[in-house]
């Protein structure tokens, strides 16, 4: 089928890596990229932030150029979230909040993609490293994500995974973590604490934002591990 | 005196700094989390009871009120005095007149947050009345005056030999820090306490409109005790606290203590029907009620937000919350912390001036996740926040995400940004992590991340 690929601003700015692994994965399955280069931003920032106007006007781009998507895929579950929960919220009452259903409905977060529409768990990658998987909030709790990426994880070889101890938020939450350094700051040091005690050499994510907070900190403190995009380790060979 | 945010960030500041603090209430949580998950593997099918918890709270809120007035007609009609009270003030009137009539001098209570909300022992201590607090945790904290650290917790942010250290300075004495020892040294002071009080103050966890029933939920028998002692029992609770029917006690009470303590049942569960009938041998000679209102019939219409009154303060989303764990309770500033705080105190108290709690959050829905009642904490966090835009917008941030759309939609400037964003960052050494760096907030902790060298848009194009 034709996948529309949506790349949030901070993949193609600062994780290009995560983008282009997802490109690979999905061609090697014999699929066809549309890629809408003009668009940039779904408007979480301005969502989150409580400007629903300004929202609106970062979101609509999106909605007429996926109107005629078959279906839309997106590497991250805090944006996959804004498109697939948040715009129907964001558009209800306004003329688009039948467009905001219709591309609610044809979006998904990438691993949610490969396992749940493709039915897809094993795509003959190698990383043979133990690693350790953050839930990012937004995936796990507006998407329901848990299992997919394990699944996927799962199929890997050479790759150990081992378990968090909890199912805790790394602390980023957008403008939060510039509006509340402090609070954003020892909820990072809980989460890169409980990485540590797992031995993982990566930790993996399905979203590159979590990543960057956490990566972000381990570097200011000088921990061992490295962050990696899930694209990317399903892209290894 | 400086604003409720300011207070509240100097107080984050500090408590995120203070891994001792942290510690004692990671710990605490911890275990909690293990018995509260035991007591959740003991329902049949958990997922089906926290939903028929929610629908019957959403019966009792969405008909609230042809339910209070069947509770206030059984009440009334066993001969209890039942009090309508539209704001704090007006509480802490019914209440003084009260102890004025019974010509009162000391007050025994147990644990109710309603009284918190209304700041009902510094009122009534003006006044020169003895108030003593009975639950023990609430009991510490009121030797040390300061506010309950949670709303289930009160005391959770100290260990035994910081209550070991405040019961021999207060109370002059020479205690080990035994738990044992130090229970029977508040059990000797409050047992006189409890003989000599002229009224005995509770709140309470449910009113049951079928039957007129009060229902209270303790660990300790304070509450019992606060009951059946003094001749005069007053009685405060929230008009959201009613429950149509007494059949539905038997889903809120083990509910109410799988998320409150992480208990399959809390140790006592008593139902308050009225004062001492006649031919019957205890119980107080009379009993006042108090339904307090305090802006909850805002809630009430607000149809997105009105299942906040679904809450049976169990206090279930402050234990998860990864703020209230690093910032601890007392930075709230307010009765109600952690999330379900967030949400309903800028209803209560005022959205403008509260509203930073609503904004102090990652958005992480772990609240919403754990709450017996299915609350959209989390959702209404949003909604709190796009409130305060609407009624009170910043110009600085309503400018700046202006600015990025304009940026943003349209592809041409768009493109500048990786070639401006270079730049930047081979200067950013000169000021990185200095109060002169832009991105201090983010810098005085953590690593920025870089440009790539080929953008995922450039790589795109160039792959043609």
């Amino acid at each position: 089928m034709t996948v529309t690929l949506f790349i949030p601003c901070f993949v193609d700015l600062l994780y290009p890596k995560a983008g282009i692994s997802l490109v690979r994965v999905l061609e090697q399955l014999g699929h066809r990229i549309d890629f809408p280069a003009e668009l940039n931003c779904c408007g979480q920032p301005s969502f989150n932030s409580g400007y629903w106007e300004e929202a609106r006007v970062a979101a609509e781009p999106v909605l007429q150029r996926l109107k005629n998507a078959e279906a839309v895929v997106i590497p991250s579950g805090s944006c996959g979230a804004m498109l697939k929960v948040f715009y129907p919220q964001l558009f209800a009452g306004t003329p688009q909040e039948d467009q905001a259903r219709a591309l609610s409905a044809k979006c998904w977060e990438f691993s949610d993609f490969l396992v749940t529409k493709l039915g897809v768990t094993d795509l003959g990658a190698h990383f043979p490293h133990r690693v350790t998987f953050h839930d990012g909030c937004h995936g796990l709790r507006e998407l329901g994500l848990k299992k997919g990426p394990r699944a996927l994880l799962s199929k890997v070889r050479g790759l150990e995974l081992v378990e968090l101890k909890e199912e805790v938020c790394c602390g980023f939450g957008g403008t939060f973590a510039s509006k509340f350094p402090m609070i954003s700051t020892a909820m990072g040091e809980v989460k890169c604490a409980q990485a540590a005690e797992t031995g993982a050499e990566y930790i993996v994510s399905n979203d590159s934002s979590c990543l960057m907070h956490i990566q972000g900190l381990a570097d200011k403190q000088g921990r061992k591990f490295k962050t990696i995009h899930l694209a990317e380790v399903l892209a290894s060979r | 005196m400086s604003s409720a945010v300011d207070q509240f960030k100097e107080q984050a500041e500090i408590l995120t700094h203070d891994l001792r603090h942290r510690a004692i209430i990671q710990t605490a949580l911890g275990k909690y989390e293990v018995v509260r998950d035991k007591s959740r593997g003991a329902f049949l099918d958990y997922a089906a009871a926290r939903q028929a918890a929610a629908e019957t709270k959403w019966e009792a809120v969405n008909h609230l009120d042809t339910h209070l007035e069947e509770l206030v007609s059984k009440l009334e009609a066993r001969g209890t005095k039942v009090h309508w009270a539209g704001t704090g003030e007006q509480a802490r009137g019914i209440i003084s007149g009260i102890l004025r009539d019974k010509k009162a001098r000391s007050i025994i209570k147990s644990k109710a947050m309603t009284s918190e909300e209304i700041h009902l022992n510094h009122a009534l201590e003006q006044e020169g009345y003895e108030v003593v607090e009975s639950d023990l945790g609430e009991y510490i904290v009121q030797l040390k005056h300061e506010p309950p650290y949670h709303i289930v917790f009160p005391a959770m942010h100290l260990t035994r030999g910081d209550i070991r250290d405040l019961f021999n300075r207060e109370l002059s004495i020479n205690s080990s820090d035994s738990p044992e020892e130090l229970t029977m040294v508040a059990r000797r002071v409050m047992r006189q306490k409890y003989l000599s009080a002229d009224v005995g103050f509770t709140g309470g966890n449910f009113a049951v409109a079928e039957t007129g029933m009060i229902s209270i939920t303790e660990n300790e028998g304070n509450a019992r005790l606060t009951a059946a002692l003094p001749k005069t029992m007053v009685t405060l609770l929230g008009i959201e606290k009613v429950l149509p029917r007494l059949d539905d006690l038997a889903l809120f009470l083990p509910m109410l203590a799988t998320s409150g303590t992480g208990q399959a049942l809390t140790c006592y569960n008593t139902m308050y029907g009225g004062p001492r009938q006649p031919g019957e041998s205890d119980g107080p000679e009379e009993w006042h009620v108090i339904l307090l209102d305090n802006r909850r019939t805002e809630l009430l219409a607000d149809p997105e937000q009105r299942d906040s009154l679904h809450c049976i303060r169990c206090g279930a989303c402050l234990n998860v919350c990864p703020i209230f764990r690093n910032v601890g309770g007392h930075t709230y500033g307010t009765t109600y912390s952690g999330p379900v705080g967030a949400v309903i105190t800028p209803h209560l108290r005022g959205l403008q001036e509260w509203k930073h709690l609503s904004n102090a959050s990652s958005l992480c829905g772990a609240c919403t996740e754990t709450c017996p009642v299915k609350i959209d904490l989390a959702h209404h966090l949003l909604q709190n926040r796009r409130n305060s835009v609407r009624q009170k917008a910043s110009t600085p941030w309503k400018l700046g995400f202006r600015a990025m759309n304009f940026v943003f939609n349209r592809p041409s400037l768009y493109a500048l940004i990786p070639k401006f964003g270079r730049l930047g960052q081979m200067l950013h050494p000169l000021v990185k992590g200095t109060r002169l760096d832009p991105a201090y907030a983010w810098t005085k902790t953590r690593e920025t991340p870089q440009i790539a060298p080929q953008t995922f848009k450039e790589w795109w194009k160039e792959r043609g």
